[in-house]
């Protein structure tokens, strides 16, 4: 038989997303890749790829690698790293991971996206260690934090594209009303639109809805070939494409800041991989960091127009029963952010779909896939394609 | 009036009985006059709602925790049928003694006219230092090395101008003297302790205020210690919410309590005679003990009492207490603890600066 070399997800495996104050980092990332590898069959990974962004800073660990290859009993029987594009360190994990099978020299790949939140309390994790994703010389130092960054662009977004700033409510509201039915999910509670209009004003234009908390999280996931599918692997999710592209770091050195360009690359590039165009797929995992990052990236897949992304989510396009439903099971919104972890999550979440395992959340029919995460303001993006 | 004793045999249970029957024979509560409302303080810093408590107490010029003990000490004196030459032990618990070296103990001794033959050490334990010198008062009386200790829990507690503790951290507290059960105003049943190294507050030497880890003083700290050491003694001595005429919890803001008391499924009635914070913000060490003092005040013969405090670093000390005949003969002797809240002169935020010497002069 002709090796293909076809990647495909045999094993997922997750944490609840929340303040996990008494779980530690490795037993965050333990648990989830015990998870992952009981899903997979018993398959036994020979590559580690641990997507995190902050394990140095906020718990003083690097060589995650070592830590999570002997935690989960494969000291010297895996290689180990860890990937690190500040909030699109789990996408990156993965491209490496699908990477390693494509070549060939690896034929068990794990995922193991942890991140590890709550080591530091107070404003020092968004303006001391959140801002380390930034330019640091020309951005950070100037006192700019992401989510201050993101709300600057929003305000220039709403200058350009006069548009009710309520349109921008259903963002929001979509995510909670998807973390309903999610166990993991942080926030398991609808809010309203007055709830919305209320709101504790937070950074700028930005109200505390419009952002996603940073929380505590594993997800986990195992890849491997065609060939090496368990035969309990039934449905199996096949990763057709994963593509990771940097943009310029700093926002100011960007042609036009209000456009994602590194994640237009990225899509356009999954999407060629893949063999499939956006018309194909029935659902996107986004990256919700903020409302501005949700509204931005949807035009850059090329969702919506530019100016015009805030449309979908007034039409109702974005809803589980719509078009393009988006957050399926909460979204960094309302699942939880955990930074480095949340685009193994993404993936996580759209293995439930397509394996229509994502109970009263299940969009019909489900066949194809897209997730993307995003780092700083779109610094670096990753995405993935996947289908059953 | 015979004492019925509930409890199982002391060797067989977690519980702290002393051998010797124990209890309250005075207490007296201290609370500055002045107030800082928590919206003068939002008007400082730009917050317009969402307080923890409405205002809170400040100590004076001339007030320390020294100053305020001997206040609550007096009171305390006047409650009981003792003089001050009969006690054998005056502990301090706070964790605002004006010295880093050189007792309280000692100051408030002498001021309310102890003699020299006694114990004066000073207690630390964040805001359970006061009840962990009440455990330590029961052992002193029930092991029978003396007849009577005097166990004082007083702050004027330190909040850094901007974080979120300068809402509620408060000044004031009150005095304990135990003694034995005979001729008390209220028995003490039984004590039980629950700790753990929780690092969710704290100050290290040299630091002028306190650091805390935000949410993680709530689920992982308080409530875990909280109930952690309400529900066991509760289970130890087989009694119910329902059996209690009133409870009081340690009081960080007016939240925490009201939710500890509903878990363990006891009724806003029975939580609001000894909830303070409201009115006078987070006493720190005099929390719990000073809401027990507000019960003491208005409760009756018969009635059971249950006070847990909470320490940072973390505890939780739970008593069992039951009211004497003797309480309604007494408690008048002094002022009540609603006198001294009543007793109330609003100042601004600048008036505060200065009566906690926050103003550089030189």
């Amino acid at each position: 038989m002709q090796r293909t070399n076809d990647v495909y997800i045999v094993g997922i495996g997750q944490t609840p997303v929340g303040e996990l104050w008494d779980v530690s980092l490795r037993n965050l990332a333990v648990r989830a890749l015990k998870t992952a590898r009981e899903d997979a069959g018993g398959l036994q990974p020979q590559a580690i790829f641990v997507g995190n962004m902050l394990a140095a800073n906020a718990s003083h660990q690097a060589n995650l690698g070592a830590l999570v290859a002997e935690y989960a009993g494969l000291a010297g029987k895996a290689e180990g790293y860890t990937a690190e594009a500040a909030e699109a360190s789990g996408g990156a994990a993965i491209y490496l991971a699908y990477n390693a099978i494509r070549s060939g020299m690896v034929d068990v790949a794990a995922v193991v996206g942890v991140e590890k939140v709550t080591d530091v309390v107070g404003a020092g994790i968004e303006n001391r260690l959140l801002s380390t994703g930034l330019d640091s010389d020309y951005e950070a130092s100037e006192g700019l934090t992401l989510v201050g960054q993101a709300s600057l662009l929003l305000q220039r977004y709403m200058h350009e594209n006069r548009f009710p700033r309520e349109a921008l409510a259903q963002f929001p509201l979509i995510a909670h009303s998807n973390a309903v039915n999610n166990p993991n999910a942080m926030f398991r509670r609808e809010i309203s639109l007055d709830a919305y209009r209320n709101a504790r004003e937070d950074t700028g234009v930005f109200n505390q809805f419009d952002i996603a908390p940073n929380a505590d999280g594993a997800a986990a996931l195992i890849l491997t070939r065609k060939e090496l599918l368990p035969h309990s692997a039934d449905p199996a999710v096949q990763l057709r494409s994963s593509s990771y592209i940097t943009d310029r770091l700093a926002l100011h050195d960007r042609r036009d800041p209000l456009f994602f360009e590194g994640a237009a690359v990225s899509v356009h590039q999954a999407l060629l991989k893949a063999g499939i165009t956006i018309s194909d797929l029935d659902f996107f995992e986004y990256s919700d960091n903020t409302t501005l990052h949700a509204l931005l990236s949807l035009e850059a897949a090329g969702f919506a127009d530019r100016g015009e992304g805030w449309k979908l989510a007034s039409d109702g396009s974005l809803t589980l029963q719509g078009s393009l439903p988006v957050a399926t099971m909460g979204g960094h919104k309302a699942r939880g952010f955990p930074l480095g972890a949340a685009g193994v999550y993404q993936v996580v979440e759209a293995c439930l779909q397509l394996r229509g395992q994502a109970g009263s959340n299940q969009i019909a029919h489900a066949r194809y896939a897209m997730t993307q995460s995003l780092a700083a303001t779109a610094s670096a993006a990753a995405t993935q394609i996947l289908s059953v | 009036m015979t004492e019925q004793n509930h409890l199982p045999k002391p060797e067989k249970s977690k519980l702290l009985v002393p051998k010797i029957k124990v209890g309250i024979q005075g207490y007296g509560a201290y609370v500055p006059r002045y107030r800082l409302p928590n919206k003068e303080i939002g008007r400082i810093w730009g917050n317009t709602g969402g307080f923890p408590v409405k205002e809170k107490a400040v100590a004076g010029l001339d007030e320390d925790v020294i100053t305020m003990s001997i206040e609550a000490a007096r009171n305390a004196l006047k409650r009981s049928e003792i003089g001050a030459e009969e006690l054998r032990a005056v502990w301090v618990g706070s964790e605002s003694h004006p010295y880093a070296v050189k007792p309280s103990g000692t100051v408030v001794a002498e001021a309310i006219g102890a003699p020299n033959d006694i114990q004066a050490g000073d207690w630390e334990f964040a805001c359970k230092a006061g009840t962990e010198a009440i455990v330590a008062a029961m052992g002193l009386v029930g092991s029978g090395m003396g007849d009577y200790a005097l166990a004082i829990g007083m702050d004027t507690a330190q909040g850094k101008p901007g974080d979120a503790l300068e809402y509620t951290a408060a000044s004031g507290g009150a005095a304990y003297i135990i003694g034995p059960q005979e001729g008390s105003l209220a028995s003490i049943e039984a004590a039980y302790s629950y700790v753990s190294d929780t690092p969710d507050f704290w100050r290290r030497e040299n630091q002028v205020y306190p650091e805390h880890g935000q949410r993680f003083t709530g689920d992982p700290a308080y409530f875990e210690h909280i109930l952690g050491s309400a529900q066991t003694i509760l289970a130890e001595t087989g009694l119910k919410p329902s059996d209690f005429a009133y409870a009081v919890f340690h009081q960080p803001n007016a939240k925490f309590p009201q939710r500890a008391g509903k878990t363990l499924g006891f009724t806003p009635e029975q939580i609001a005679p000894g909830l303070l914070a409201p009115m006078i913000g987070n006493t720190y060490s005099g929390a719990a003990i000073i809401g027990l003092s507000a019960i003491l005040d208005v409760a009756k013969a018969g009635d059971l009492i249950l006070m847990t405090s909470y320490g940072s670093g973390a505890g939780s000390d739970s008593f069992i207490i039951k009211v004497r005949n003797e309480l309604e003969q007494r408690r008048d002797r002094a002022l009540s603890t609603q006198d001294y809240i009543a007793r109330r002169t609003e100042i601004d935020y600048a008036t505060y600066l200065r009566f906690r010497g926050e103003i550089v002069t030189r």
